[in-house]
């Protein structure tokens, strides 16, 4: 039932201006990644200079900068330098990212000086090793832990959906991840988001996984009237894609979730695919790869 | 008795290695010319050419890099695989209204021919194109050729077979790698020569077969950014000029022979380095020498 009602969202026909309309809303809603070991000063500056001005060229409507650039702790100063002032957030994963197998006084303090070095958005992992092992609470106490350590920056959840084995324990850990973060204060719009996945194992961010996850949101808003943000994250990398999701979105949790506020794309190469989709629009003709730049 | 009902295919397109339909679910009749019978094949879309174009670019990469011998390698195997279905091919060709058993064999065998010569060129093309140059001072000053990547095909209506083969071959033996849209008249051999190719080791994506209505597909192909160059023979002026226009837009190369019936079955004038000349880009390096 749940995986055909997930495939069901990609026979929609979306074209022409709610194409572009998706297209862009999507763009806007990209935290553009770069999580290597790899990852340089200079890298994640020109990461940062795309996040702002995804696309050289001019267009007749102009594309807009997409939510934020996610990058490791140790680069937030730099993404942080750039980034001041444009309203593009600065995102780092922490909490020992991506497996969480740390001891937990590590990994607040991991949370914590990302903050203090300017992250306005932290993306935890959860202790998959526990909640696999049935120490709920521990998973829980964790998360309020670490929120409490964020506060004022806003905190997403990462299950990592694909290590979770099914979707009952998909929507087991849902739920008490966002009981725990509702737990420790008020949630506003956008202060805390569940996120799939850590983009490093696969499956990802598949359309079942993020349909249980956005049951879960729209459960927690009608016992409450709190929205919790979501975040797919991993394995989106064609714009067609992008849109399933956003049907998705829109038709289990309505238009109000259909802002880079409450629903994020965690993705890199995403972006240069729904640029190629605009550009293709509006100049009648196909693009190719080297005309965007790397992202 | 019951009468037995024919099982005749519709022919699909070869796009990245797969025999796909069309993505708008079309397809268009020919007439069997000796037999009188319809054949479909499916007609090819302007989103089926962009995935054609991907498969092919993706494709790339690999098949430039790969040995000229290797190329050659692959490119006899199709001459192989033709030969193994010769009448069958020869069946296709009369389909399409060649006329006589000779005329259509020959034609096929000056194909296979023609597959084995650009076989050979595989490994010798760097060779001849390219080369040390004569400069002053102490340096090395060495030039090479390079494919120039993905290259559209627009080949005649006739010979169908032979003049496809041939410019097919020249750009895909220097490393380029192909996307061909079988002669709108006279699509048959074509399509056949889909199912030969696709087995013959050719890796996946790097020759895309497409039939269909030209007028649908070729500005699509003379537009798309990521073609780098288009092949065509005996098109009309207009067209022509519509073509090197549009191409100019990407600085897509293009190369036009007009060529009669009978020309190409010249295998030295069709054979030779200078078919393979237009699909490649010059690449030159200075190196210090040492005195």
């Amino acid at each position: 039932m749940l995986e055909q009602r997930a495939a069901s969202f990609t026979r929609r026909s979306i074209k022409t201006q709610s194409k572009a309309d998706g297209l862009r809303l999507a763009l806007s809603m990209v935290d553009l990644t770069t999580l290597e070991g790899a990852d340089s000063p200079e890298k994640v500056r020109s990461l940062c200079r795309k996040a702002i001005r995804p696309y050289e060229g001019d267009l007749d409507r102009p594309v807009p900068s997409v939510a934020a650039v996610c990058v490791y702790p140790n680069l937030v100063p730099v993404a942080k330098e750039v980034l001041d002032g444009t309203g593009v957030h600065v995102a780092s994963v922490a909490t020992g990212f991506p497996s969480g197998q740390y001891p937990l006084s590590v990994r607040l303090r991991d949370a914590a000086q990302a903050v203090e070095a300017g992250a306005d958005e932290i993306d935890m992992v959860i202790n998959r090793g526990a909640f696999l092992a049935g120490r709920d609470e521990e998973v829980s106490d964790e998360i309020k832990e670490v929120r409490s350590a964020v506060h004022p920056a806003h905190l997403k959840i990462i299950l990592e959906t694909g290590e979770l084995g099914n979707y009952d324990a998909i929507r087991r850990a849902s739920d008490m991840a966002i009981e725990a973060a509702a737990s420790v204060g008020p949630i506003r719009d956008g202060e805390v988001f569940i996120k799939t996945s850590t983009g490093k194992i696969a499956p990802a961010a598949t359309m079942p996984a993020v349909l249980v996850m956005l049951e879960a949101i729209r459960d927690h808003y009608f016992a409450t009237g709190v929205r919790i943000g979501m975040k797919p994250a991993g394995g989106i990398k064609k714009a067609k894609a992008a849109l399933h999701q956003l049907v998705m979105v829109k038709e289990t949790l309505g238009d109000d979730w259909l802002n880079p506020k409450l629903f994020r794309f965690g993705a890199s190469s995403l972006t240069n695919d729904l640029l190629r989709q605009l550009v293709r629009m509006e100049r009648k003709r196909y693009m190719a790869a080297h005309d965007f730049s790397e992202a | 008795m019951p009468q037995r009902v024919d099982v005749a295919k519709t022919w699909k397109l070869f796009i990245g290695g797969q025999f796909v339909r069309s993505e708008s679910g079309q397809s268009f009749p020919i007439e069997h010319r000796r037999h009188g019978t319809t054949l479909n094949l499916c007609r090819g879309s302007r989103k089926d050419l962009r995935d054609a174009v991907e498969a092919a670019h993706s494709a790339s990469e690999k098949w430039a890099s790969a040995s000229g011998y290797l190329r050659g390698q692959i490119i006899y195997r199709m001459a192989e695989m033709l030969e193994s279905r010769r009448s069958e091919m020869s069946e296709a060709l009369a389909a399409v209204g060649t006329s006589t058993p000779k005329k259509r064999l020959d034609e096929v065998d000056a194909a296979i021919d023609r597959l084995v010569g650009f076989a050979g060129w595989a490994d010798k093309i760097e060779q001849i194109l390219g080369g040390q140059n004569p400069v002053p001072g102490p340096y090395y000053n060495i030039t090479v050729p390079e494919p120039s990547g993905v290259v559209g095909v627009l080949p005649p209506d006739r010979p169908a077979l032979l003049a496809s083969i041939s410019m097919l071959a020249a750009p895909l033996c220097a490393g380029n790698t192909i996307v061909m849209l079988a002669p709108e008249g006279h699509p048959l051999p074509v399509a056949l020569l889909a199912e030969i190719i696709a087995t013959s080791d050719v890796p996946d994506g790097v020759i895309n077969i497409m039939t269909g209505k030209r007028e649908e597909l070729m500005w699509h192909l003379a537009d798309h950014r990521e073609v780098d160059a288009v092949s065509a023979a005996n098109l009309d002026d207009e067209t022509l000029t519509e073509l090197r226009q549009r191409a100019a837009e990407s600085l897509k190369r293009v190369h036009h022979d007009s060529v009669t019936a009978a020309g190409w079955s010249k295998h030295e004038s069709r054979c030779s380095p200078w078919n393979i000349e237009p699909f490649v880009e010059m690449k030159t390096m200075w190196h210090p020498s040492a005195c």
